[in-house]
């Protein structure tokens, strides 16, 4: 399937579109507990079979890159779709949809935990929350290392980052995650050499 | 007013790097609110707890409940949009393009490091909240109570599929028998 078939072909802006969308992504946003990927199976089945706005296989395609581009899966997502719906405005319209349902709620869960914070029976609730938010992030980490850690190389890669992390207070994350990136490319190329290397010297054999 | 500008701008660049959503970006906020003082570590912690029980993106809910803690209700708009602004624009200008690109061999290499390199940096996070919550290296080195919470609950994580907001408000009880 073509990627500019979703293309507005009227220049005037369908504001009727707009605001189904916008309703859709409202209405999908607080229901979606576990945001990016929980999202996935209603997304699908509102946008393609209900509303039959993007095919199934775009669809696959947006949540590749959504994953791959930063930021939550769940408003990357939201704001590709909306973009292959409706253009520019209907990105905008999507990432207002998305965001607006939980941002009010994180705000009342916020002005709610300020006025009993302070409550002796919050502060021991809170200490045995703690710990859980803890376990959460490094179950964040397990699951992610499922797809991640796919050989070796990247186990140590993985090992080198959290001890020069833990004893090289200052390091810049941002840096970190970049040289992340460029060593990546770095190894692909080393491991391709190393590959070469050794079937030439088989090639070698064979003739010897 | 630089308050503001220095909140959007701290949100808008972690919104450009939070490769891998969500949890990923949680240590990146951490630095951020240690360096510049915003929250002390366990309210932090206790703002994650809150952003992780809503619905919605934890990234997002973080930048949005760190802002309004920091600056109020404007501040919590400002970083929602500050950390939802790049997305936006890099879905605008390079989206249709990536699909492309998606499985060229540099594109693929670099997210060959970038993987581990994430998860890396988020068992560090981990790490580091363990020990300013003072589950570990405290005056016990362990904190017996909290580390078996901790395990438990990573248990459950990892076993089920049960919703963190369920397993945070247990806790929450665990808490309350545990440390009442």
């Amino acid at each position: 399937m073509k990627w500019g078939e979703f293309k507005m072909e009227k220049k005037k802006l369908n504001y009727k579109l707009l605001l189904e969308i916008f309703l859709v992504f409202f209405k999908i946003s607080p229901i979606t507990f576990g945001g990016g990927f929980a999202m996935i199976p209603i997304m699908e089945d509102v946008m393609v079979h209900k509303k039959k706005w993007i095919g199934k296989e775009e669809l696959v395609d947006v949540f590749a890159v959504s994953q791959s581009v930063p930021g939550a899966i769940a408003v990357n997502s939201a704001i590709f779709v909306g973009y292959q719906i409706a253009g520019i405005p209907g990105a905008l319209i999507a990432l207002l949809g998305i965001v607006t349902p939980t941002f009010v709620i994180i705000i009342a869960l916020g002005v709610l935990f300020a006025s009993f914070q302070h409550n002796v029976h919050v502060q021991a609730a809170l200490r045995g929350i703690r710990p859980v938010v803890v376990a959460l992030i490094a179950s964040a980490a397990w699951k992610m290392s499922k797809v991640s850690l796919v050989d070796k190389t990247c186990v140590a890669l993985c090992a080198v980052c959290v001890v020069a992390l833990l004893l090289f207070k200052s390091l810049n994350l941002i840096l970190v995650i970049i040289s992340g990136a460029l060593l990546g490319i770095v190894l692909v190329q080393v491991q391709k050499a190393q590959r070469q290397a050794s079937a030439q010297k088989k090639v070698r054999g064979e003739k010897l | 007013m630089s308050a503001f500008f220095d909140l959007f701008i701290t949100f808008f660049k972690l919104g450009l790097v939070s490769f891998g959503g969500g949890y990923a970006m949680i240590p990146l906020i951490q630095t951020e609110v240690q360096n510049h003082h915003w929250l002390s570590m366990s309210v932090f912690t206790d703002m994650i707890a809150i952003s992780a029980m809503a619905p919605g993106p934890i990234a997002t809910n973080t930048a949005t409940i760190v802002g309004d803690k920091c600056l109020g209700f404007p501040g919590a708009v400002v970083a929602c949009l500050a950390v939802t602004l790049p997305s936006l624009l890099l879905i605008l200008i390079i989206g249709k393009l990536f699909i492309k690109f998606q499985n060229h061999p540099l594109v693929k290499a670099a997210f060959y490091g970038l993987r581990p390199t994430i998860v890396g940096i988020i068992l560090f996070a981990a790490v580091k909240f363990a020990l300013s919550n003072g589950i570990i290296g405290g005056s016990n080195l362990i904190d017996v109570k909290s580390a078996v919470l901790l395990l438990v609950a990573m248990v459950i994580l990892i076993k089920t599929k049960l919703h963190p907001a369920y397993l945070i408000l247990a806790a929450g009880v665990a808490g309350i028998v545990m440390f009442g």
